[in-house]
């Protein structure tokens, strides 16, 4: 194939896909002509083109869609029976110019049928046109000729030869190529073609376009190559000048550093595509969805400019298709439906992207029926995926993961849009394959909406260094749930079944594989095989462990593909180099998770998930580590803490045996954070400064360590006072404190104070409800430091018990997410039976956003609270319980 | 080829053998830093090492010839090539000179060669001190087909 012809196949359909997205932007705006100037100009180039390179159907037919256009502009009204049939004639282009590119020539054939139709509906509608008068002309405008105003305009919006970006092939002037401004034809219209430069909006991105050129995918590979290099390289020298102390080579090092990570940073960067580029085809597929199901549909889209790598573009392309596909299938309604449910007409498909902590999420939404929980109940018991008695236990979130499992389609009724067996099974392995997350949510009559969180790169990934064997291995982050110190006699043991071997981690039985026996390794001794570390990793719905050497830390690593000859191992998804040169190999959690074996691990799972359903990544809260009288680490609710303080040790005072030092204008107690925690001798202190109603302590602590997230599981809670029990955290057993101890400690009278201003007046009592007991135990202090009265249930059926044998309490605050009866049963539970007295129900979610505040709102709560945002919390209980009610 | 119809060939020594690599296939010579053993990969495999920022394939030649393994050591010479856009180090145990052969002195390898050698020698010229077989670098790195027919 000639180079002419590869070029011009990619830029006419490039041109092509722009058309469709300005065609169906035209049905909608038919009155915008400057949208029909963007597509009457596209589609000639292409008319242009073909007539320069000989190629006689694609010009014949681009003439006839050309003809109907132009009548369009000449001011024939857009129908929806004609954009159709323009966009047939650009989908019978893509076919010839698919045929042209795999052979080389255009196919036999005509394509008269279309052209007929064409001509025919260009007759029809060349109405006699109503006579504009030119004002400058003083008579009518003869065909071919365009207004003076409209030149003037063209021309003022035409960037002039002093900007020297030029935007956009500018008609004639900056066609795309040299023959299409030869093209004899290219004349004749090209000057009512509006400069797409001075369009505003959603055009930008073509805007661009004459500011890019095209880069093979290898050149940046390649590229990419040479600056992990270059940052070896460095990293060598770095090490060599530190060596030798060496300090003339400092400063011109130090250059060479930034600039290399500079290099680094930009080179990756040109990986990166805006994720609209995934979507381009989305507008044409949600109009011809509209017009086969006779729905009215919107797409509104969000976060078009987010950009990830073009690899993970990729990769995503089809699932994202697949869903809006399903949105408009199953989500929406038709109009009779929503006009009759008191909804507009037109559904909306709501499509959005934004970055998060290193992720994209993208949500794909409709403001649709809802899913249909009753039905996926139904058809879960029907295709044998649970039992009857199971998914009546099950919340509505757990029945609508049903719809991801494999060959599931709620559809009724097969329509030629979906419901064709591959569903949301494929789109959720399709995710999971490059390490994201799938997850929906949805409220009946309002709409659902599913949510991915993908990674932003797969060129670089965290990743966890392991050992086996003397080897280090690379395991990504994403798939590692946590690490476990397993030891003879600890609290985590691991148990043998017959051969096989078992960890049981609260509650849950989870198969585990040494990482040794995996690879063929030479097995741990057999004295050695209970002291282990075990990285427990999930890969969809399969949760397992490891059995590692060790673990060294995680690391950011460039992912390099595995070579050819070993791709057949299946338990490495490629390699990489690390910063002293050596190559380390990757580990594949999907392979890995085949080689333990799906059903094991899924049995075990499932046994365990019955006996703790709470979903384990609810309850995630930020924890605060820090070490005070010796190296095991503990740690503290994070939203506990009011401020971290470091001070001079030697400005502590100290009067009858208390230690005391000027804070804020006052005298703030401290109190050492656990038996061996000293304050130094000398030199800065670190301090966790807990503050409540004006007074504050201040815990002193050995060193700050960091902030984690961390599942809020904590083991049974220990005697030591102070101590609220233990958590593994980032592998070490940490121990979490209860700060309403130390509390106590200075003040006396922390929780009993008697001097509040409203002290005689009787608090106000407080229901609270949640499922978590470090959650109670936690809050219980706060809110009676707060002045209040707190009584606590750890379910909706406890508190419903209570309330049913006639405690009334001011206000009830409930956790949404709990096993069994959700808040928002529970809630509805006390509406039912009128249990709550008028006391304002506040709801308590760690699932933060709108939709839930919405739910929890329809649901009959008062206000919603994000779950560790303290003050939230009692600023909402001040609104809706004030201490001072009473007293009036 | 050069214009006279001489072949020029980088001579390395496999257990005692030498064998020559057309210079047109070999992308460098160089000594081994530190390799990555692979897990439950075939035993030509060496391992997989860095070579200025590329990841490279060795293949252990006294493996591949069926002779027995030796430790590999840092130092160890390897001769990398290109073989379908990726990189290989082929493990030798010395790289000895350069020779232009004329193609004409080039004879086919003789019948009783054990199978796993003459699947990779192509050829053998007679040279003072000895035979050198011509190595086949496609052929080398294609055993997996080889294994499998085995």
């Amino acid at each position: 194939m000639d180079d002419l012809l590869r070029d011009f196949l990619t830029e006419t359909a490039e041109n092509l896909d722009q058309v469709d997205v300005e065609l169906v932007r035209f049905e909608q705006e038919p009155a915008n002509a400057k949208i029909l100037a963007n597509v009457f100009r596209l589609v000639h180039t292409v008319k242009g083109t073909c007539g320069f390179l000989g190629l006689t159907r694609l010009e014949a037919l681009a003439h006839a869609a050309e003809t109907l256009m132009g009548e369009f502009r000449a001011g024939a009204l857009a129908t929806p029976e004609a954009v159709t049939m323009i966009l047939a004639t650009i989908d019978r282009i893509k076919a010839i110019l698919g045929d042209l590119e795999r052979t080389g020539e255009e196919p036999p054939g005509d394509d008269l049928d279309l052209v007929t139709e064409l001509e025919r509906a260009a007759l029809e509608a060349r109405r006699p046109p109503e006579p504009v008068i030119d004002p400058a002309l003083g008579r009518e405008l003869r065909p071919g000729e365009v207004s003076l105003d409209e030149l003037e305009r063209a021309f003022r919006e035409a960037p002039g030869p002093d900007q020297d970006i030029a935007p956009e092939p500018q008609p004639v002037a900056a066609a795309p190529s040299a023959p299409v401004a030869t093209a004899p034809a290219a004349a004749v219209h090209a000057e009512a073609a509006p400069a797409p430069a001075a369009e505003e909006g959603p055009r930008s991105e073509s805007a661009l376009a004459g500011q890019t050129i095209r880069v093979g995918v290898d050149t940046l590979d390649r590229l990419m190559n040479m600056v992990s290099e270059l940052v070896l390289t460095r990293n060598q020298l770095l090490d060599t000048v530190r060596r030798r102390g060496d300090s003339e080579f400092g400063p011109s090092l130090q250059r060479l550093s930034h600039v290399t990570a500079e290099l680094q940073e930009g080179v990756m960067k040109t990986r990166m595509q805006p994720i609209g580029a995934a979507w381009r085809a989305l507008p044409r597929l949600v109009r011809d969805l509209a017009a086969d199901l006779g729905k009215k549909i919107e797409l509104v889209t969000e976060g078009a400019e987010t950009e990830l790598d073009r690899q993970v573009l990729d990769l995503i392309k089809d699932p994202l298709t697949h869903m809006v596909r399903n949105c408009a299938d199953h989500g929406l309604e038709s109009p009779a439906e929503r006009v009759a449910a008191g909804k507009p007409e037109t559904g909306v498909i709501r499509l959005s992207a934004y970055h998060q902590g290193g992720c994209i999420i993208v949500e794909i939404g409709d403001d649709g029926r809802g899913l249909d929980v009753e039905r996926i109940r139904k058809k879960a018991v029907a295709n044998g995926l649970a039992t009857e008695a199971d998914v009546e236990k099950m919340s509505d979130a757990q029945i609508h993961r049903f719809i991801f499992a494999p060959g599931f389609s709620t559809a009724a009724a097969v329509t030629s849009v979906s419901g064709r067996g591959v569903g949301m099974d494929v789109v959720r392995a399709n995710i999971e394959l490059i390490g994201g997350a799938i997850d929906l949510r949805s409220t009946p009559g309002k709409g659902s909406a599913v949510v991915i969180r993908i990674p932003l790169t797969l060129a670089i990934v965290s990743a966890l260094m392991v050992t086996a064997g003397g080897e280090t291995f690379a395991f990504p982050q994403l798939s590692v749930l946590e690490l476990v110190r397993t030891r003879r006699g600890g609290e985590h043991v691991i148990e043998r079944v017959g051969d096989v071997a078992l960890l049981r981690l609260r509650d849950r039985l989870l198969p585990i594989v040494p990482l040794r026996n995996m690879l063929g390794l030479e097995p741990l001794p057999a004295e050695k095989a209970d002291d282990v570390y075990v990285v427990i990793a999930q890969v969809g719905e399969d949760i397992f462990g490891i059995v590692v050497d060790e673990v060294l830390h995680t690391e950011e690593i460039v992912v390099k593909p595995m070579a050819s000859r070993l791709n057949h191992i299946g338990l490495f998804s490629g390699t990489t180099i690390l910063g002293d040169g050596s190559v380390i190999l990757i580990l594949d959690p999907n392979g890995v998770a085949a080689a333990v074996g799906p059903s094991a691990s899924h049995d075990a799972a499932l046994t365990a998930e019955a006996a703790a359903p709470a979903d384990e990544s609810d309850n995630r809260m930020s924890l605060l580590l820090f070490r005070a009288g010796s190296q095991a680490p503990k740690a503290v609710p994070l939203a506990l803490v009011t401020r971290l303080e470091v001070i001079e040790a030697e400005t502590v005072e100290f009067t009858g045996g208390r230690m005391l030092v000027q804070y804020r204008g006052g005298l703030m107690p401290l109190v050492p954070a656990g038996d061996g925690a000293a304050l130094k001798p000398s030199g800065p202190q670190p301090l966790l400064v807990f503050t409540n109603e004006g007074r504050s302590v201040g815990l002193v602590v050995d060193e700050i360590v960091d902030i984690v997230e961390h599942a809020m599981e904590i083991s049974a809670s220990s005697y030591t006072p102070g101590v609220l029990g233990a958590a593994v955290i980032d592998g070490s057993a940490t121990e979490v404190m209860d700060v309403a101890h130390y509390l106590t400690m200075a003040y006396d009278d922390w929780l009993t104070r008697t001097d509040r201003p409203h002290e005689k007046i009787e608090s106000p009592a407080v229901l609270l409800v949640d499922d978590s007991a470090f959650f109670r135990n936690m809050l219980a202090p706060v809110l009676t430091a707060a002045g209040y009265r707190p009584t606590l249930a750890a379910s909706g059926a406890e508190a419903l018990v209570l309330l049913r044998a006639g405690r009334r309490f001011d206000v009830i605050v409930s956790d949404i997410e709990m096993p069994e009866m959700d808040g928002f049963a529970f809630a509805a539970a006390l509406k039912a039976e009128g249990l709550h007295h008028g006391a304002p129900l506040l709801a308590l979610s760690s699932l933060v956003g709108s939709f839930m505040a919405e739910r929890a709102a329809d649901a009959g709560f008062h206000d919603f609270i994000a779950k560790f945002d303290r003050p939230g919390l009692l600023g909402a209980l001040e609104t809706f319980a004030p201490r001072w009610r009473l007293a009036a | 080829m050069s214009a006279d119809d001489h072949i020029t060939y980088v001579t390395v020594d496999v257990g005692g053998q030498m064998f020559g690599i057309a210079i047109s296939r070999v992308r460098e010579v160089f000594g081994l830093e530190r390799l990555t053993r692979v897990p439950l990969a075939s035993s030509e495999i060496a391992g997989v090492l860095n070579l200025r920022g590329r990841i490279v394939t060795a293949i252990d030649l006294r493996t591949r010839l069926g002779l027995p393994a030796k430790a590999v050591e840092a130092g160890a010479m390897a001769v990398g090539v290109d073989y379908q856009n990726e990189a290989f180090a082929l493990l030798v145990d010395h790289v000895g000179d350069v020779l232009a052969l004329s193609a004409a002195s080039r004879e086919d390898a003789p019948p009783t060669l054990d199978p796993r050698w003459s699947q990779i020698a192509t050829g053998v010229h007679r040279l003072d001190g000895g035979l050198m077989l011509v190595l086949d670098v496609d052929r080398a790195l294609e055993f997996r087909a080889v294994a499998q027919a085995a």
